[in-house]
């Protein structure tokens, strides 16, 4: 039978989600595994090198960068406060001396003979990594950080802005097509994640950011406002650093696209649960999507483990969204996946999928379709 | 040994493509080919995946066994499988470089031009001038995390101070490297010789560094190939095996993986040595936009990193801007509905266009996608093979204009394209004018696509090095470019200078190969297309007074010229050439442009 291989976001009511808690160095780690851990729980930390300062004392001086031995007055590896002498001249029978004084409170590195200049480290910068979500300690990176798991919902978005975040799942929406509006969001929506259902105007977004919501999840928005809210013109989808307190994940893409059903589905029926999301994406090697995960409890009913293998790629009686013009959105059924190269309206000649939508079918690229799981 | 059959892919950012070759009666020829979407992406994560998805598509269109489950058959027995299987890949992203010199005009800019040439994303150019206090660069390093550093500056035998304080800033700074945190940081240097030990001395322990011979040995020549052959070894060993399934892939084919662009490349170069012209040559995918050329028998190369049709579109409109996007888009749209557009491509990177308005949007992208890494071509051009290039000592001083003279477009022979969104054009008319519209050549100039968008595979299969293949890889190639590969477009046309609107700018005398007559008259602000085959045309060339067409202003010329699938353009919009701002006048413009060239179906021009 034809089949076909298409990239799909992953949408799943029950899952096993790992995810690795690594620091950027290494460090200590706080728990052991097996232990339960909640999001804003430490799981480890470590200390950044503090910040560099340097001094050329030749200059300051005026010596020769071989002669700044004989003017240092504080060695390697010594304490040094704010504004105390680095190093000072003879002077002329102990007059006319010249000298150089700590800009911070640090700890001398290193003097070069070279450039004359000598390098203050300040204070180490504490670095700690909490838990992200709900769950169990499956296992402990040695020094590093550690793997925490959970049985939970995962949903990835298409694209999103701003790192990571938590809070109680708050569906504002009655219908994946409504807006989320700014009337909406309201204070008592602050820490948590909101969810609306094709669109979120920039209005809104900046509304949800200064009540302090958590995150918000919508199917689109526009990408020219992106500009807005970010400072800069996004050229390449590479996200996550931004520092704007309210995350915001799309499921479908820039523009006004109803949440997929699924998705919208499944956030309904957790309602009211504590989630966590991160919005960073990269659309590169190694690609990363946006994520919502929603751990559940013991009183969650028990559905399928549906981690499906998508892997088999799609056949006849797929189910297909379109993800490009001018179908863009629609979902279907694969009727059949000719294996000939047909011409599209574009004249350009592509491997398609006749694809049933609301009773009509249609040729489609194959390019242009995403798989929706159905467990 | 001569090869039967030979199986070569290409892994874009993209697509994936597979072609078979087959010896048939004694000469090789492309038999099929199949394309699938690169597997990078969940919930695949392996190369090979879709290495393995374009393979069965040539599989089903061949009726050939070229799989045995996972594993591609080599050697060829009896009817399944092929002799030999060979890749290319740029599908690891990208190679993120920060670069130092000492001077940033002078080897702050040979730094990085060196990391440009050898394909990396320059994130910033660090220069003990640049205005920057100390704790300012340290910052700025811990940000940018790269992938590696090249840290040049000082001539051999100078003064070392300089290049040493760079060297403390980034032993100070210890960025740690992007990705994985168990590996030191590679750091290339190839600064004043005699700073060597003190570079170190002050690194050694820190980083993982390489000591190369300088970039600027003495101020007017500049030595750019041994930093360029390290940062390639670095990339290989360290970027590319990020890539998912890349280790896999290794093992798979029967010659050393190339990186796309270096396989383009040699192919380009090949071209212009066994025809003894100029050529410029273009690749554009879906990431990057790698612009080769050889003038005054130099090769140069250079990769604009963040100038691609689909993973960095949108850079392609933060660069271009909008307004210059919409000025090649031949009917009218809502500008949120258009960058939504052209978002959603970007986050859905493998999708094609289905309508004929998607295609003209992505056409007129790939506009400004060319001329802008021409801009860069232009302004970075520079002997990459690293024959050293000699430089006056004014010159030095002047930095960013060097390079420009060697590409002029009037000295211009032969522009290739490539990639994608110029090989797969529905029309070669398409092709065409993608290619005049963004690089504007001037005179006399031939034009040629990819067919097929294979010169990658071709160029890893030209330079396969292993004796017992060597010559019938090499025979393979250039049998397949000669009858498969290269398209002959057909030759533009174009006086140099300006004059009034309707004006006459050219007037011509075809004698044609079947030895009938033609009289052309080109007047300003059209564009005319002849028909005519890839054969020799004897062309009387007489522009207007004032207009230069090769020979200098108002000088005629009298020359051979070829046409090719869509013949001979004649270009009347003037040289510098620039669209009306006005907007119907505009798209009028375009439709009657699009309509003259038979670009797109007339129906829908308007």
């Amino acid at each position: 039978m034809a089949h076909a291989y298409t990239p799909g976001l992953k949408v799943l009511q029950r899952t096993t989600v790992d995810k690795e808690r690594r620091l950027p160095l290494k460090g200590e780690v706080l728990v052991e595994a097996g232990k339960t851990v909640a999001p804003d729980d430490i799981v480890a930390r470590t200390h950044l090198p503090g910040n560099v300062q340097m001094v050329n004392i030749a200059n300051l001086l005026n010596i020769d960068a071989q002669d700044i031995a004989e003017v240092m007055l504080v060695k390697i590896g010594s304490k040094i406060k704010e504004g105390e002498l680095l190093a000072e001249t003879k002077g002329l029978f102990g007059f006319f001396k010249s000298s150089a004084a700590s800009p911070v409170d640090g700890v001398l590195e290193s003097i070069s003979d070279v450039t004359g200049q000598v390098v203050l480290r300040e204070a180490p910068i504490p670095v700690e990594i909490d838990a992200y979500m709900n769950g169990k300690v499956a296992s402990v990176l040695e020094e590093e950080g550690v793997v925490v798991t959970a049985n939970a919902v995962f949903i990835q978005g298409i694209f999103g802005i701003g790192g990571e975040n938590r809070g109680e799942l708050r569906v504002l929406v009655d219908n994946r097509d409504d807006e989320l509006t700014p009337e909406m969001i309201t204070v008592d929506v602050k820490g948590a994640v909101i969810v609306g259902g094709s669109f979120i105007s920039l209005e809104a977004y900046k509304k949800a950011i200064n009540v302090g919501a958590a995150a918000v999840v919508a199917g689109g928005f526009n990408y020219h406002d992106l500009e807005d809210v970010l400072g800069y013109t996004l050229g390449v989808a590479i996200t996550g650093s931004e520092d704007l307190g309210t995350s915001l994940i799309l499921t479908e893409g820039y523009g006004r696209i109803p949440m997929g059903n699924r998705s919208f589905e499944l956030l309904q029926q957790h309602n009211g649960k504590f989630t966590s999301v991160n919005g960073a994406t990269q659309i590169r090697a190694g690609v990363i999507r946006p994520e919502i995960v929603i751990p559940l409890t013991a009183d969650d009913s028990m559905g399928s483990e549906s981690d499906k293998d998508t892997a088999s790629g799609i056949s006849a009686g797929s189910l297909v969204r379109v993800i490009r013009a001018p179908y863009f959105g629609d979902i279907g059924t694969v009727v059949s996946l000719p294996s000939e190269l047909q011409q599209m309206e574009s004249e350009t000649m592509v491997r398609v999928a006749e694809v049933e939508i609301g009773g009509e079918t249609l040729v489609i690229p194959r390019a242009n379709l995403e798989m929706v799981e159905t467990t | 040994m001569a090869l039967q059959s030979i199986l070569a892919t290409d892994c874009g950012s993209t697509t994936t493509k597979a072609i078979l070759i087959e010896l048939v009666n004694g000469e090789y020829r492309l038999r099929f080919r199949g394309e699938a979407p690169t597997t990078v992406e969940a919930p695949f994560e392996d190369v090979t995946r879709g290495v393995l998805n374009a393979v069965m598509e040539v599989e089903e269109l061949s009726n050939r066994t070229l799989l045995d489950g996972d594993q591609i058959i080599t050697p060829q027995q009896g009817d399944k499988g092929v002799d030999i299987y060979v890749s290319t890949s740029s599908a690891g992203g990208g190679l993120q470089m920060m670069v130092a010199g000492v001077v940033k005009s002078m080897s702050g800019e040979s730094a990085e031009r060196a990391a440009l040439g050898a394909g990396s994303i320059v994130m910033d150019v660090l220069a003990s001038n640049d205005g920057r206090k100390p704790h300012e660069k340290i910052t700025r390093i811990r940000q940018l995390r790269p992938d590696m550093i090249l840290l040049s500056g000082g001539i051999d035998g100078g003064t070392i101070k300089h290049v040493v304080e760079l060297a403390e800033i980034l032993k100070a700074a210890n960025p740690q490297p992007r990705l994985g945190s168990d590996y030191k940081l590679p750091v290339i240097y190839a600064g004043n010789n005699k700073a060597s030990d003190e570079i170190k001395k002050t690194l050694g322990k820190q980083m993982d560094l390489t000591l190369v011979e300088n970039i600027r040995p003495v101020l007017e020549r500049e030595n750019l190939n041994p930093s360029r052959d390290e940062i390639h070894d670095l990339f290989m060993d360290h970027v590319m095996q990020q890539a998912p399934g890349y280790k896999k892939l290794m093992t798979w084919t029967d010659a050393p993986i190339m990186p796309t662009p270096g396989a383009v490349g040699s192919l380009i170069e090949m071209i212009a040595a066994k025809e003894d012209i100029t050529v410029v040559g273009v690749d554009i995918g879906g990431a990057t936009t790698d612009i080769f050329s050889v003038f005054q028998g130099q090769f140069n190369r250079t990769v604009s990193a963040n100038l691609g049709m689909s993973y960095s579109i949108c850079n392609v409109l933060a660069e271009a801007t909008l307004e210059n996007v919409l000025r090649w888009v031949p009917f009218e749209i809502d500008e949120k509905e258009l960058t939504n557009r052209i978002g959603n491509k970007m986050i859905r990177p493998t999708t094609v266009p289905q309508s004929m308005e998607e295609l003209k949007i992505e056409q007129a992208i790939a506009r400004e996608a060319l001329r802008l890494s021409f801009i860069q071509h232009k302004s970075f051009a520079v002997n990459l093979k690293g024959v050293q290039k000699e430089r006056t000592i004014s010159d030095a001083f002047e930095q960013s204009e060097s390079g420009l003279s060697l590409v002029d477009m009037m000295d211009l022979d032969l522009l290739v394209g490539s990639g994608g969104v110029l090989s797969h054009a529905p029309r070669r008319e398409q092709s065409t004018r993608m290619l005049i519209d963004a690089f504007q050549p001037e005179g006399i100039t031939q034009l040629a696509v990819d067919s097929i968008f294979m010169m990658p595979q071709l160029g890893v299969l030209a330079n396969i090095d292993q004796k017992e293949l060597a010559e019938s890889a090499r025979k393979a190639a250039l049998e397949v470019f000669n009858k498969d590969c290269l398209i002959r477009l057909g030759t533009c046309i174009a006086p140099v200078g300006n004059a009034k609107p309707g004006a006459l700018m050219l007037t011509a005398e075809l004698t044609m190969a079947d030895g009938s007559n033609q009289q052309v008259e080109l007047h300003q602000g059209q564009l005319l297309s002849i028909p005519a085959d890839y054969e020799a045309i004897k062309a009387a060339l007489r522009p207007a007074k004032g207009l230069d067409i090769g020979a200098g202003k108002s000088e005629e010329i009298t020359t051979k010229i070829y046409g090719g699938v869509v013949g001979l353009v004649f270009d009347g919009r003037g040289r510098p050439f620039n669209l009306p701002v006005e907007k119907d006048k505009r798209i009028e413009d375009l439709t009657a442009w699009s309509n003259a060239m038979n670009e797109y179906p007339l129906e829908s021009a308007a």
